[in-house]
């Protein structure tokens, strides 16, 4: 009973040498219906839903929770300005998480939003970043734990963090250090993605100069931000974060209370020298950085967190508990 | 992978908030299926039939191309595998198919063995998928994904009913791997005994206990049709790739005297159901029931035979690496007793094959002694009687000298007296 499989299951690894033909469209002589399999994945995708966890990180006051709330216009966050809060400058930096389930068009998604509260906050930062840190690893141990089970769940609860929207003062100066060590860290386990908060106190010549020296202090601290350039996978998502990568740091404004300008509705801060208007890209960036975190890169975000920061812990805790360094576990 | 993105709402405190507009991430879906398309799709089918029954030509039937290879031949000694991959396009997506055919099924006399090497290949495929997932570096979201997807059984014409090789091949793949059951050749059947047969063969499979991949029906986009799909099983089949002129048509059809037999028009056979079922509404289906079903009872089952269970939430992570760093630990310790013990007895038995041959070695001085003692003592006698013997002669000999010396003086003293006495001692001489 000879087993010709294996020699040709090596035929299918990917690679020169490979017994294929490549079939064009044109050569197929009538339609088979292959893309009705984007249909079919599109329906199921939408049938079971999404996750998104994302975390903010800043000082009090710089107005994360309304940015988040005008991220996804809803009240998904509770601002620490509303009557019944309770005002208290916590000693640590206490991590508090709130999901919602919010829908558009057929879509569920549940989002989870990661709060910092007390991050920058005290007198000596010494070390503040350590339970951030510490929440971001154990999500993804939580994760690992469940896919080496025997018997695990059909699909296992993703609360790894997708993105960390990380504060930057509107100073106006440079990165401070603060800010340096907390990139400097979370850059290698999560996707930053910095923004100037309260960007109404900037003029757009101050902006500019501000965002270059960003990210001239990003390039000299080695700091990666998302989008990664070692993770670009062709010419073409290359020429289009490229484009984002000139624009980061993200300069945004956010409100949730909405103004009439030219007798439309618009979400804007009023003052007494004019109505910024949030969602108008000549006044802030905040358009830019919905479209991308929600509208093009929401898919994109998920996929590096899962493919690249999660491997790199998995392979880095594999390694540590074990005395065999071999690449493989082999189980013959 | 999609899998991987879907959640289960509500529950675990997340209530639902209204949006006051329009956020945007509905295009989360577009944003997945562009991130596969730029990716590509793995589909693979597994045939499995008896020689003849005309799989490689519904394979280029359903995908609407020549796919290589000649007819094999009726003679093989075992049932193997062969597969091949080819790589489609149309319009923007590519698809990477793999088309596995099994050469030699039921040509055999004794054919008790034949599902043998099919669920072996199939094994190696998950096991193949397993080590990937396991491994440290791995790399998963860029693995070519080998596993197969969807069997393609077919079930020859006959009319009567399933054979019994079907049933047990049937029986041993359905927990491995979808099974679609289809009867080939189908324009040997008249429509009156293919739905006989139709319902003979769904009601063995029932009561043989064999499961075979129902479409799904909780989809309501795709609920009806799958439902209408499910009692059309098994498909019964015509491939062709011939064109033949109807109307002013080119068409794929099968020419006889008699007639014409269209391959894509639904009363003559079930071809374009097959088609629709299998890649036009359910392949992604197809795909995910493999990952989470029978990949993950593979899984379960490779996993618990190698000894790991799921130890309580509280006890060390990673029980995995460590039950098996435990059990490493136990084997090779067994594996060195082993060795000891082998090594101890060949000692003890070198002792006792020395200590006989010393025995033995013993035995032979022992014997050699004694005959070189008898030896000895015979030459010793032989001596003592030679000396005897020798003596004797010497008596004599003085004896013969006294006697004539005694002669000669007699003679000396009277001549003829004694001659008389020298006759008589001549004649006593």
């Amino acid at each position: 009973m000879e087993l010709e499989a294996e020699v040709n299951v090596e035929l299918c690894q990917s690679g020169p040498g490979l017994q294929m033909s490549l079939i064009r469209g044109t050569d197929l002589f009538g339609y088979i219906g292959i893309e009705a399999v984007l249909d079919q994945m599109r329906s199921k995708t939408m049938k079971a839903g999404f996750e998104f966890n994302i975390m903010v990180v800043g000082q009090s006051g710089l107005g994360k929770s309304t940015l988040v709330n005008t991220l996804f216009k809803s009240k998904v966050s509770r601002k620490s300005c509303t009557p019944n809060y309770e005002e208290k400058i916590s000693k640590t930096v206490k991590l508090q998480t709130v999901s919602h389930v919010i829908e558009e068009n057929g879509v569920k998604m549940k989002l989870t939003v990661i709060d910092t509260p007390g991050f920058g906050d005290q007198i000596n930062n010494d070390n503040c970043w350590e339970p951030i840190v510490k929440y971001v690893n154990e999500q993804y141990e939580k994760y690992l734990r469940e896919e080496l089970h025997i018997n695990r769940k059909r699909v296992i609860p993703d609360s790894r963090v997708h993105c960390c929207i990380y504060f930057l003062p509107a100073t106006g100066h440079r990165l401070r250090p603060i800010d340096v060590e907390f990139m400097k860290r979370l850059g290698k386990i999560v996707s930053i993605v910095p923004v100037i908060a309260k960007a109404d106190t900037l003029t757009i010549e101050e902006r500019q100069e501000f965002k270059e020296r960003i990210r001239q202090d990003l390039v000299d601290n080695g700091i990666h931000v998302y989008p990664q350039k070692e993770y670009d996978e062709d010419p073409e998502e290359r020429i289009l974060n490229n484009s984002i990568r000139e624009s980061i740091p993200f300069a945004v404004v956010g409100t949730d209370k909405e103004h009439q300008v030219n007798g439309n509705k618009v979400l804007g801060r009023k003052t007494n020298w004019g109505i910024i208007e949030v969602e108008n890209v000549a006044h802030c960036e905040f358009a830019n950085l919905r479209d991308l975190l929600i509208r093009s890169h929401l898919q994109d975000l998920k996929d590096v967190t899962h493919n690249i920061h999660y491997e790199t812990y998995r392979v880095r805790r594999l390694n540590e508990t074990k005395i065999i360094k071999s690449s493989s576990v082999n189980f013959k | 992978m999609a899998s991987t993105e879907i959640a289960r709402q509500a529950g675990e405190g997340a209530r639902a908030v209204p949006l006051a507009g329009h956020v945007g991430f509905d295009s989360m879906p577009d944003q997945l299926v562009n991130k596969s398309v730029n990716h590509g799709f793995c589909f693979n089918i597994l045939c499995v039939g008896e020689t003849g029954l005309g799989k490689s030509t519904l394979m280029d039937t359903l995908f609407n191309t020549k796919f290589e290879g000649e007819p094999t031949q009726h003679n093989q000694p075992g049932v193997t595998l062969k597969s091949n991959t080819y790589e489609l396009q149309e319009s923007n997506v590519r698809l990477k198919l793999t088309v596995v055919n099994t050469v030699g099924f039921g040509d055999q006399i004794n054919k008790e063995d034949s599902y043998k090497s099919i669920v072996e290949f199939i094994d190696a495929q998950f096991e193949a998928y397993l080590q990937e997932e396991l491994k440290i570096k791995r790399t998963l979201h860029s693995y070519h994904d080998t596993r197969i997807h969807a069997c393609l059984y077919f079930i020859a014409p006959t009319g009567h009913s399933l054979k019994s090789l079907d049933l047990v091949t049937m029986k041993k793949l359905d927990s491995k791997v979808n099974i679609i059951p289809i009867i080939a050749k189908s324009d040997a059947i008249s429509k009156s005994e293919l739905a006989k047969f139709k319902i003979k063969i769904t009601s063995e499979l029932v009561s043989n206990g064999v499961q075979i991949y129902q479409f799904p029906t909780d989809d309501e986009s795709v609920a009806e049709i799958n439902s209408t799909m499910n009692s059309h099983l098994p498909f019964a089949v015509v491939g062709s790739t011939e064109e033949v002129k109807i109307g002013n048509k080119m068409v794929k059809a099968r020419q006889y005297p008699w007639g014409t037999v269209q391959v894509e028009n639904e009363n003559h056979c079930d071809f374009v159901k097959l088609r629709e079922m299998l890649i036009r509404v359910n392949m992604e289906d197809l795909r995910e029931q493999t990952h989470t079903r029978h990949y993950e009872l593979y899984r379960r089952c490779k996993l618990e035979e190698m000894g790991f269970k799921d130890t309580d939430p509280d006890s060390k992570p990673f029980s995995l690496q460590e039950t098996y760093e435990a059990k490493r630990n136990e084997f090779m310790g067994e594996l060195q007793k082993k060795e000891e013990e082998m090594r101890q007895m060949f000692v003890q038995r070198v002792k006792e094959k020395e200590a006989e041959l010393k025995e033995a070695e013993k035995e032979l001085h022992e014997k050699f002694d004694r005959l070189k003692k008898l030896h000895q003592d015979e030459k010793k006698k032989l001596e003592e009687k030679k000396k005897s013997l020798d003596d004797e002669l010497n008596m004599f000999k003085q004896k013969k000298t006294a006697a004539e010396l005694l002669q000669n003086q007699a003679q000396q003293a009277g001549g003829s007296t004694t001659l008389k006495r020298d006759k008589e001692r001549k004649n006593f001489f």
